[in-house]
């Protein structure tokens, strides 16, 4: 009896789920200050809608992604949207070939802003082995990346950690971005208006 | 009878009975690959395609591809595999064409499989089938500018730029 009263003492103690930190700022008792930059960041970097632009194997690696064992879910993205109006994240997972290419950028531009891309493996990064005429040489050629994940396939790990990575961007992303000159050159440089 | 006798048999019963309605000097047969193989002039293949399908039940198209001989005075030419359902007998057509006069009569009429099969050999050789009813590229872009499986077009993507000697060795 003694011995199974030790096994449940001895069992390790889960962690209570959290809720994300806050952002900097000052908390009194009923009120919370911070920059609008700040807190909107927060939301958008919890609620990011990721719109799968899956051509082939990386696209299946992403189906366990969002599965019950790595979870997606757990960043903010319970829900994928296929739609590209009501997405933020582009997700581009596998080859696309040059008569695709067209189709991709149409998506990209149909996308609201704020929007983001990440492209998953080899093949979406930079033609991976389709070194062939008839394949896209990175889908950098056509519309602005954000995140590369390397690999052929990426682990889910790998694209867990380049979700992050876009997560960071959308957190600390200036609400004014988006209207800079900046921006406008980097669109304009892909011929996107 | 072991099957390839039979085979053997139905090859040459197909040969005579080609020789008998077009002449011994309207094609050339040769066995590659286990399987009888035609060589018919262009001016004759839609002919003797058609004598194939109606008088020996040749009744299905298998496939239909291009090929490409550099440096053959007829570069081009196009493959016909044939498959006789009934007694389980297959047999291949070749026809060849000049770089210049790539031009072959369509089989669309024969078989309306053919359509899309004229089509990509359209788009990856670029022989034209005179009289197909959509002669346009099925695969590639509308605006492809080459016909890319003939052997002088490059495989590489020629704009790629992390191919170089430091890392392949080239």
């Amino acid at each position: 009896m003694s011995d199974k009263k030790d096994q449940l003492e001895s069992a390790p103690q889960r962690e209570k789920p959290t809720i994300v930190e806050p952002p900097p700022g000052t908390m009194g008792t009923g009120f919370f200050t911070t920059s609008v930059d700040q807190a909107i960041g927060l939301a958008r970097k919890n609620s990011l809608w990721p719109l799968p632009f899956a051509t082939s194997c990386c696209g299946i690696e992403f189906m366990s992604l969002m599965s019950s064992h790595y979870d997606l879910a757990r960043f903010g993205m319970e829900r994928l949207s296929f739609s590209p109006r009501q997405s933020d994240l582009l997700m581009v997972m596998g080859t696309i070939a040059k008569k695709m290419g067209p189709v991709l950028r149409e998506v990209y531009t149909q996308m609201a802003e704020p929007k983001w891309v990440l492209s998953m493996g080899a093949c979406a990064s930079s033609g991976g082995i389709f070194d062939s005429y008839s394949v896209l040489q990175g889908i950098d050629r056509i519309i602005p990346v954000d995140v590369y994940v390397p690999g052929c396939p990426p682990r889910p790990e790998q694209v867990i950690d380049g979700i992050m990575k876009i997560q960071e961007l959308a957190q600390n992303e200036s609400l004014r971005r988006r209207y800079s000159k900046e921006y406008d050159d980097l669109l304009t440089k892909y011929k996107i208006d | 009878m072991p099957a390839f006798t039979i085979k053997t048999e139905r090859d040459q019963l197909t040969i005579d009975k080609l020789t008998e309605r077009f002449g011994a000097d309207g094609f050339t047969h040769e066995r590659l690959y286990d399987t009888m193989c035609f060589v018919v002039p262009k001016e004759h293949i839609h002919d003797v395609l058609r004598f194939l399908r109606d008088e020996l039940d040749f009744t299905f198209l298998t496939s239909l591809c291009g090929m490409h001989f550099p440096g053959l005075p007829l570069e081009l030419g196009a493959v016909y595999f044939l498959h006789n359902m009934r007694l389980g007998h297959r047999i291949r057509v070749k026809t060849h064409v000049s770089l210049k006069e790539a031009k072959l009569p369509t089989v669309t009429d024969l078989w309306p499989t053919a359509n899309w099969m004229e089509r990509e050999t359209w788009d990856f050789f670029g022989i034209d089938f005179v009289g197909h009813p959509n002669m346009k590229r099925i695969l590639n872009m509308e605006d492809f500018p080459a016909f890319p499986m003939r052997k002088d077009y490059p495989l590489e993507d020629p704009t790629r730029e992390d191919k170089n000697d430091t890392f392949f060795g080239r």
